[in-house]
């Protein structure tokens, strides 16, 4: 009896140590520097609250850590769509001043795999932004990175939060560098493909209520020939 | 006893390791897809939006009654010709398999519809409408970027609104049709 339990306390040591070991591993995705922050080409920037309470419309199944918004928000409980979320957001630019509107909608991705470091998100974003025109952004996010350094924290914490400063991006494909793939759909944007890159940074977390104060980012790359037509039209 | 012990560790590294690469974190519920042939070519589909009741949200600027309750859409004046819905979708089962946006926009002339489908197992469409309205009251539109099942696609899909003719209490107004139909695109040699 004695040796079974301790086979039963030592497999229980054995998975523990392997959780801490995943958690601590220092290789597992650390993707580095941005594509988009060492291209030469003209990138713009769009601004978002990345905490529920802030969006237009949030919503999900109800049970995640992230609460519907406005609360009385029809829930997405039907089995197919009960991973997914739904955001309607304000797109702000660098200054601040309201873009145009932003709808992400995300789910969690079958090719998640936890061994190697990807805890994948596979979303999608509608921006329109008026005098511009519209895009259509397709991406895979990993998390990995995001739970590691600030989910787990605050789990670990006794009043489940974090504080600090988390940067990272969460574009993990399906572009070769790790980009996402970005379509125009109207006005100057119409017809091109780019790449784009989304981003996060939080400085409060609660394990039970989710981000705190965060702000994510959208920085796609933009072609020389919209960058001319932008600049004709502001001349105009 | 201690030999037992350092067993039952290097079997709980191997069984936590063996567990978490052989089980699934994420398994995405599929419903079977409905697809016909057209004759032309290219795999047809259908899917629907109850109405009133597949509605999330209705955000447009001077709503009396804003969807859902408690919306506040923003007063900035460049979001004032913009309205933005956000639906479930049924297949022809009748079975929510996805969410949608539709975005109606005026840009000084022009002016925008966009939908983007969402099916959480199989991707993603982006579609660009044409905004007049066909004879019969379809609207048509082009597919523009598609991820995922959808990524290597191009076609088209049509809009259209049927009120119902049902008189019970609980039935839907209507429903919007959108009927999606796509090829696969040849590989360059």
């Amino acid at each position: 009896m004695k040796f079974l339990i301790a086979l039963l306390l030592g497999m229980v040591t054995g998975a523990a140590l392997f959780g801490l070991a995943m958690i601590y591993n220092p290789f597992l995705a650390d993707r580095g520097i941005s594509p988009l922050a060492v291209s030469d080409a003209e990138v713009f920037t769009l601004n978002f609250s990345a905490v529920p309470s802030n969006a237009i419309v949030f919503t999900n199944d109800g049970n995640s850590v992230r609460k519907p918004q406005p609360s009385k928000v029809q829930q997405l409980w039907e089995a197919p769509i009960r991973k997914t979320h739904a955001m309607a957001t304000i797109m702000r630019d660098a200054r601040g001043n309201t873009a145009g509107i932003g709808v992400k909608l995300s789910s969690l991705s079958e090719r998640t795999r936890l061994l190697q470091g990807d805890a994948l998100v596979d979303s999608v974003w509608y921006v329109y932004l008026p005098a511009r025109g519209s895009l259509f952004i397709r991406q895979s996010e990993n998390y990995w990175t995001f739970l590691r350094d600030v989910g787990w924290p605050a789990l670990r914490n006794g009043a489940n939060n974090w504080k600090g400063k988390w940067n990272g991006d969460l574009t993990s494909g399906p572009g070769a560098l790790g980009t996402a793939m970005v379509t125009g759909g109207s006005g100057t944007f119409r017809g091109l493909t780019m790449e784009g890159v989304e981003s996060l940074s939080a400085e409060a977390y609660s394990a039970d209520q989710g981000p705190i104060s965060a702000t994510g980012r959208l920085l796609i790359e933009l072609p020389d020939s919209v960058i001319e037509a932008e600049t004709a039209s502001a001349a105009e | 006893m201690l030999k037992t012990f350092i067993v039952g560790i290097v079997l709980g590294l191997a069984g936590a390791a063996a567990g978490l690469y052989l089980y699934p974190v994420v398994d995405q519920h599929r419903e079977a897809s409905i697809v016909s042939v057209a004759p032309n070519g290219g795999n047809v589909e259908s899917f629907h939006v109850n109405v009133p009741m597949d509605r999330i949200m209705v955000g447009a600027p001077g709503q009396k009654k804003p969807l859902p309750a408690g919306l506040d859409w923003p007063s900035d004046e460049v979001l004032q010709d913009v309205r933005v819905e956000l639906f479930k979708i049924r297949n022809e089962r009748d079975t929510v398999v996805g969410v949608a946006s539709r975005t109606a926009a005026k840009d000084g002339s022009d002016d925008v519809i966009d939908w983007v489908l969402h099916l959480p197992a199989r991707g993603s469409v982006y579609v660009n409408m044409r905004p007049e309205a066909l004879q019969g009251g379809y609207r048509q539109g082009e597919l523009r970027a598609g991820s995922r099942e959808f990524a290597q696609l191009r076609g088209g899909m049509t809009e259209r609104w049927i009120r119902s003719s049902s008189g019970e209490e609980d039935a839907p107004i209507g429903r919007i049709e959108l009927v999606t139909a796509f090829v696969g695109v040849q590989e360059e040699t």
